[in-house]
């Protein structure tokens, strides 16, 4: 018996999202008192997956083949629940990211198992019975899932854990699975530079109320002070003011940081659903009606072009300490 | 070309947001129902485009009870060709998934556009599901779609971005934002729905793998700190010492 946990590997590194879902990982078989097992996909170097055991992964199986580098759903989906028969693993985890999300739901299939997507608490278990939070309704409100299915699938909402890392080192033993790729990769398109939004553990966000794109020095400076990355409101992405991977709620991307500064955004439900998740939210906008101060921690009522340079001192100063 | 788009009936977003039983069922008072925006407002135009361009048809399949005759008769008026309904309560994705790959078995689709998620359960699973059900390639986060010689040019989100891969049909693709843009059922569409085709057939058996033991509202509004716009110093001061997030 064990847990599988499924890790990604992207130019060489972890991926952050992978390292939350193999803690998780960790955390499930500590309660079930059984083995945490990873499984990495594609070319790694064994020092980079040993440090898996930091979150409490005893062994990582590792498919160390080239042309599992790139991700396809149906090679990936076939090797993962290949790789929980090999580990005799019934629950198996993953990140609910970009690929996961894809991915988990077919593995469930595989698996004939019940499924959670988006988790964002640890499954709390009742014989063979597990009880795992997610959110619903774009976030207003949570939903318990019950999966009574010998299998049990479960996507980990990125951000839901802060992963506490030990000393431990992971094995790494080579496993060996005939998959067939039929996605070929014609080109990626990354912003380089930046913080991928999604990744990102802080955000400052713009909106309108920054009056044109020649203001945005104000959001960019913030982010860099604090090594965060910058998102907008659907407005600004819709006039070009900003591009569109940067705009976050319903109908963009939806994040989870432990802190996210809006900047002149209203917050309109449908922004508040893409970022209500964030652990602390700051509002600054000059309208004191203004619905985001309802969904904020902190806020200030006031002017961005006067608040904003002093914010940047402040933080200027904070990390010269 | 056959196309096949799945369409699921959601809550407006507007909605007010409550339950019954005990917090175990969704209430319905005075709740809106609409067709999910990802499955209208980019698989479904997206796939009509297709057919404008290469020809063949668009089908589309819902799981749910007569009472989405609406949300259907609408997707018929945006462009599809013909309409399913399996009758049944949509209440697991496995189970969903499970009525839209037995229809799809039957009829030999060579594209299965669904949304990326619905606006409810915000679940993303409906569509690899039935990919994996039909033993199919899927690509999610689909933001372009074109199909030249029996193979799709795709470009999918990724972290920080975007992959453009290709892929052989047959296919299910899950469609987000940027795929296509919405349209306005106009009267000469609205007119033809009413005689397009809506075959009804019962579900077959499928277990539900899945089930919500209750709900949770979160338990009340935040009080929002507000710090003075002169004293910017003590905003800081508060993430650090007292949010510990900075």
């Amino acid at each position: 018996m064990s847990v599988l946990s499924f890790v990604e590997v992207s130019e060489g590194k972890i991926k952050k999202a992978s390292v939350e879902a193999a803690y998780y990982g960790s955390k499930v078989a500590e309660g079930l008192g059984t083995d945490s097992v990873a499984l990495v996909l594609g070319e790694a170097s064994n020092d980079e997956l040993a440090s898996l055991g930091a979150v409490g992964v005893k062994k990582v199986l590792h498919v160390a083949d080239a042309k599992l580098n790139n991700f396809d759903a149906k090679a990936y989906a076939k090797a993962v629940s290949e790789a929980a028969a090999a580990a005799s693993a019934n629950v198996v985890v993953l990140s609910f990211n970009q690929n996961g999300k894809l991915l988990a739901p077919r593995v469930a299939v595989r698996l004939n198992a019940g499924y959670v997507p988006g988790a964002v608490a640890l499954p709390e278990f009742n014989g063979g019975t597990a009880v795992v939070k997610k959110n619903v309704f774009s976030g207003k409100a949570s939903a318990n899932y019950q999966l009574a299915t010998e299998n049990k699938v479960i996507a980990v909402n990125p951000n839901s854990l802060s992963p506490v890392r030990g000393t431990g080192t992971a094995t790494v033993e080579a496993l060996s699975l005939s998959v067939e790729v039929t996605t070929t990769v014609k080109a990626v398109n990354k912003v380089t530079g930046t913080i991928p939004l999604t990744e990102a553990e802080l955000v400052v966000s713009g909106g309108r109320g920054l009056k044109g794109p020649e203001n945005w020095w104000m959001v960019e400076n913030l982010a860099t002070e604090l090594g965060a990355a910058t998102a907008c409101s659907r407005a600004v992405a819709d006039v070009d003011w900003r591009p569109h991977h940067e705009h976050v709620g319903q109908t963009g991307l939806t994040i989870r940081p432990n802190l996210y500064i809006a900047v002149g955004v209203s917050g309109a439900i449908q922004h508040l659903a893409g970022v209500n998740g964030s652990k602390v939210i700051v509002v600054i906008n000059t309208d004191p009606e203004a619905p985001f101060f309802k969904a904020a921690d902190y806020g200030i009522v006031g002017d961005a072009f006067e608040v904003m340079p002093k914010l940047i001192e402040e933080v200027k100063k904070l990390k010269a300490h | 070309m056959k196309i096949l788009v799945p369409i699921a009936k959601v809550p407006d977003t507007t909605s007010k947001i409550a339950f019954v039983d005990n917090n175990t069922k969704f209430s319905q008072e005075g709740v809106t129902y609409i067709m999910n925006p990802t499955d209208e407002w980019y698989a479904l135009v997206r796939a009509v485009e297709l057919k404008e361009k290469n020809g063949g048809e668009v089908v589309v399949i819902h799981v749910g009870g007569a009472d989405s005759e609406q949300i259907i008769r609408k997707a018929l008026a945006i462009g599809a060709d013909k309409a399913v309904r399996v009758d049944a309560d949509p209440t697991d994705a496995f189970f969903v998934a499970s009525q839209i790959a037995a229809h799809a078995k039957t009829e030999g689709y060579d594209l299965i556009i669904a949304g990326k998620e619905t606006i409810d359960y915000n679940s993303y699973e409906v569509g690899g599901m039935v990919a994996e059900l039909l033993d199919l390639q899927s690509v999610a986060l689909v933001q372009k779609l074109d199909i030249e010689g029996g193979v799709a040019t795709i470009v999918r989100e990724i972290e920080g971005g975007t992959e453009t891969v290709e892929v052989k049909l047959p296919l299910v693709v899950c469609a987000q934002k940027e795929l296509a843009e919405a349209r306005i059922p106009n009267m000469k569409g609205i007119m033809a729905a009413r005689t397009k085709p809506l075959t009804v057939v019962p579900a077959t058996d499928a277990p539900k793998l899945t089930t919500i033991a209750n709900y949770v509202l979160p338990e009340k509004a935040k009080e929002v700190k507000l710090i003075d716009k002169d004293n910017v110093a003590e905003l800081v001061r508060l993430l650090h010492e007292e949010a510990k997030v900075i």
